[in-house]
């Protein structure tokens, strides 16, 4: 291990000349430090200043969250027109639900947000669902769904295929295995 | 199985986390043997301990970083901290750990190099060195003893730090008291006594692999003290484990059937054989065969490589075992899950490669800027290393 001479040697006459051993000045000998100090206390004061430059004003207004965002997200155009609306027009389809299961899915979980078709239905259609996809989501098959919720592997029972070529969407029971079960009772 | 069960959400990169905060916090625990309770023969292996752990620091955050996949929010934690948010609170320990106790640590140890070293090399590495300095050259005697009294105080403090920070990884685990396999009061003295079982591994496995490289002889005294603490502190940790273990099938709560047939079948493997019978016993009977028989220095070589690498693994078995194991049952106590393993995705196995090679490539850089070598531990006809100074 090299002792401090040897050091000193290494950095030359300048150096040892300079802050030699004999030196007995406090503040050379932590200058080092307080330099130190100078640069935590530069990273702080830039902290705090970027702090205050990128954190929203209304940070905190009410919890940990952004004040202002509540009015941001209030004042955002409604997208939703709410199946009451959709029911008011469309009679017939709420017949129909009314005979199946999907009596208490809302018709914008399948649609998606309509508002703007309620505001000007003659211009704004909804677009055809593509049954294949949009059944899926709820009916594929997966072992962490209760048992006696219907689900099927789609890629065995359709291959496919829309399900609305055999299931009629808003009452989706195939009547004709109803009516076979009924009679075999 | 709930719907939100059969898909783990915490992947083999949250495995990592724990491994290698473990492997920093025993890295440092190592290093202060030799500062504070002034273990002469581990001297060899201090330096390097330090940077080992600055390495895997700097790495440390990165697998939580890729898992929540915008890796720009975790800087918000500290613009708008969230104090009832164990994990943002992490964000804190961890900060302190780097800035305030393993940086400063290193800095003060390394100053007379760094100055050295800014006047000796040339280019840019005479500009790191440089900056490194602050602008003060002063290494006179009185200023070093007074870094020393400094870096002494830095150290003392810094123990009961990295008992904090690995700590506290066992606490965001032991404090999730929905999860009866993490639910527990004693998970992080666990998870601190096997990060320092973890750390002291690997500095000794890193001291043997790096003595070879430089083609230097291999401090026996050293090594032999290392393996010593290893053993005594792999007892110490494999007693808690077993103490966790006897305390859970005693009490035998509303859990106990699910996680017991949990451990007999599909952690069987990984709990079971490797990290019990291969992870830490037989590292403990190897080791422990070191203290009792009287081996040759190449038997003892041999053995504590062996005994550090199987410790090595069965760390990573104990991490998987806690992460994953704790999800792969169901809260009804009713079903079970698997974790299937992608490979080249943001989470996959490829990730997970990278991300333990990385620490190996920043402690190569940093033992080319900052050799932590002695001239005491290099061999006659040799002499590539710079070294300087001392602790």
């Amino acid at each position: 291990m090299l002792g401090i001479k040897e050091h000193c040697a290494i950095l030359g006459a300048d150096v040892t000349g300079r802050y030699g051993a004999g030196n007995a000045n406090l503040f050379k000998d932590i200058e080092h430090l307080i330099r130190l100090v100078a640069v935590i206390a530069i990273a702080l004061v830039a902290f705090v200043i970027l702090r205050a430059a990128v954190v929203p004003h209304s940070f905190g207004q009410y919890g940990h969250y952004r004040g202002a965002a509540i009015g941001e997200i209030a004042s955002r155009p409604v997208a939703f027109a709410g199946h009451d609306t959709c029911e008011a027009c469309h009679t017939d389809v709420v017949d129909q639900k009314k005979l199946g299961k999907h009596v208490v899915i809302a018709c914008e979980a399948c649609h998606g947000a309509l508002a703007k078709h309620v505001d000007d239905p003659g211009s704004v259609q909804p677009k055809k669902l593509d049954t294949a996809i949009v059944c899926a989501r709820c009916h594929e098959a997966n072992s962490a769904k209760p048992k006696n919720f219907p689900q099927v592997a789609t890629a065995d029972h359709s291959g496919g295929i829309a399900c609305d070529t055999c299931h009629q969407p808003h009452r989706p029971k195939i009547e004709t295995a109803k009516t076979e079960t009924e009679g075999k009772k | 199985m709930y719907p939100n069960e059969v898909e783990l959400q915490w992947s083999i990169l949250i495995v990592l986390y724990p491994f290698i905060t473990g492997l920093v916090a025993g890295a440092f625990i190592l290093a202060s043997l030799e500062r504070v309770f002034r273990v002469e023969a581990v001297k060899p292996t201090y330096r390097l301990a330090l940077l080992t752990a600055l390495a895997f620091l700097l790495v440390a955050p990165l697998p939580l970083q890729l898992h929540l996949g915008h890796p720009e929010r975790s800087f918000e934690m500290y613009l708008t901290p969230h104090r009832s948010s164990a994990m943002a609170m992490f964000g804190f320990v961890y900060l302190w750990y780097l800035m305030g106790v393993l940086l400063l640590e290193i800095w003060l140890d390394y100053r007379r190099d760094i100055v050295v070293l800014s006047q000796t090399e040339r280019g840019w590495k005479r500009l790191v060195y440089r900056v490194l300095t602050l602008g003060s050259r002063n290494v006179s005697e009185r200023s070093l003893g007074i870094d020393e009294r400094l870096g002494y105080f830095i150290t003392l403090v810094g123990i009961p730090s990295a008992f904090l920070l690995h700590g506290y990884v066992g606490f965001i685990f032991g404090s999730i008291k929905a999860n009866p396999w993490w639910s527990s009061p004693l998970m992080p003295i666990v998870f601190v006594f096997s990060a320092m079982v973890s750390g002291i591994s690997a500095v000794m496995l890193l001291y043997m692999l790096s003595t070879r490289l430089r083609e230097k002889e291999i401090d026996m005294r050293c090594l032999d003290k290392i393996a010593q603490y290893l053993l005594y502190t792999f007892v110490i940790d494999f007693s808690l484990e077993m103490l966790d273990l006897l305390q859970r099938i005693y009490e035998a709560d509303e859990s106990f059937r699910s996680l017991d047939f949990m451990v007999h079948t599909r952690l069987w493997t990984s709990q079971v054989i490797v990290q019990i019978l291969l992870g830490t016993v037989t590292p403990i009977g190897l080791l422990g065969l070191t203290q009792i028989l009287r081996l040759s220095d190449i038997a003892r070589k041999r053995i504590y490589g062996l005994a550090g690498c199987l410790t090595m693994i069965g760390i990573f078995a104990m991490r998987w075992n806690v992460v994953i194991g704790g999800q792969l049952f169901s809260k009804s106590f009713l079903g079970y899950t698997t974790y299937k393993m992608a490979f080249a995705t943001r989470e996959g196995l490829l990730t997970a490669i990278a991300l333990m090679i990385l620490p190996f490539i920043i402690l190569w850089i940093l033992v080319k800027l900052l050799p932590p070598w002695y001239e005491s531990d290099s061999s006659p006809g040799s002499g590539s290393a710079p070294a300087h100074g001392t602790s």
